[in-house]
């Protein structure tokens, strides 16, 4: 009963933040609802018994937000709390499809028959879902890691404004090509 | 809480994702769109392992699907920040070709 409560709770605080997201007129406030909503969408991973799972939504999605406000600090050029902003496009088709996969999404999730429980969850899961990992399926953390690790290099060269390969001149210190003559360090 | 009422909160949630990521102009707002739809699936699958079959196994698609929202925060801000750098701006309209 209490969990139930307590469910529906977190729903409504996180469909309505994630709502607030597109409404607030401000992207500081946009950011911090998403939070927001991502802690609660985290605290129904908790009652769903999926301690370690819940526990790293909350972590990641805060520290997310922190860094997206960082973003907005850094590039955004203004006070991101002061700014009204209406930045939309197509909203009458955007709220057509939503609506729609909202329709037809919920319909299926309420009109399909769902089989049964099969079985039950380990007593220690935390533990159990550790070993999973570092057993049966290590495979897939193993190709989850080399995906990290090329996310991190392809970020690096999609944001650093100069790379390794555009150094030219004698002394390497030349920014930029002034042609194709002389490879391109002609000055 | 039942399967039923998890699904349906998801399916809330990923509509309004989608809202979001099909309306807004602003990059970071978008990446916020497709945050939100994660979110929603990610709600969904930890539905689907609690109430159908709550096997430890099933837990590593929720890792992978967390896996998934880090990789795209990840390159949505390496894709805004080289957009604001090569035009000075962080609307997608301002980016429909991007061969330019």
């Amino acid at each position: 009963m209490l969990i139930g409560i307590a469910f529906w709770v977190l729903a409504v605080i996180a469909v309505a933040t994630g709502l607030a997201v597109f409404v607030v007129n401000s992207m500081a406030r946009a950011t911090y609802a998403l939070a927001v909503s991502f802690i609660a969408v985290g605290g129904q991973i908790l009652l769903l018994q999926q301690n370690y799972l819940g526990l790293i939504t909350i972590l990641m999605m805060v520290m997310e937000m922190a860094v997206m406000a960082v973003y907005m600090v850094m590039f955004m050029g203004m006070n991101p709390a002061l700014m009204p902003m209406d930045m939309t496009h197509g909203k009458k088709t955007a709220i057509g499809a939503s609506v729609g996969a909202f329709v037809v999404l919920a319909g299926g999730a309420l009109l399909v028959p769902w089989p049964d429980r099969r079985g039950g969850p380990p007593d220690d899961l935390t533990h159990a879902l550790g070993l999973e990992i570092m057993d049966g399926k290590m495979l897939v953390m193993a190709v989850v890691g080399a995906v990290m690790v090329a996310t991190i290099v392809a970020g690096v060269v999609l944001a650093a404004g100069r790379t390794r390969y555009d150094r030219f001149g004698d002394d390497l210190r030349q920014r930029g090509s002034n042609g194709a003559s002389l490879g391109g360090a002609q000055k | 809480m039942t399967l039923e009422a998890v699904l349906v909160v998801a399916s809330a949630l990923f509509a309004v994702g989608l809202y979001g990521a099909l309306s807004q102009q602003v990059v970071v707002m978008v990446m916020m769109g497709l945050e939100l739809m994660i979110n929603g699936i990610l709600l969904a699958a930890g539905g689907f392992w609690w109430f159908l079959a709550p096997d430890p196994s099933g837990q590593v698609l929720l890792l992978v699907i967390l896996a998934a929202m880090t990789v795209e925060m990840a390159m949505g801000f390496a894709v805004a920040t080289l957009l604001h750098r090569r035009r000075q701006t962080d609307m997608t309209d301002m980016a429909q070709e991007l061969s330019r």
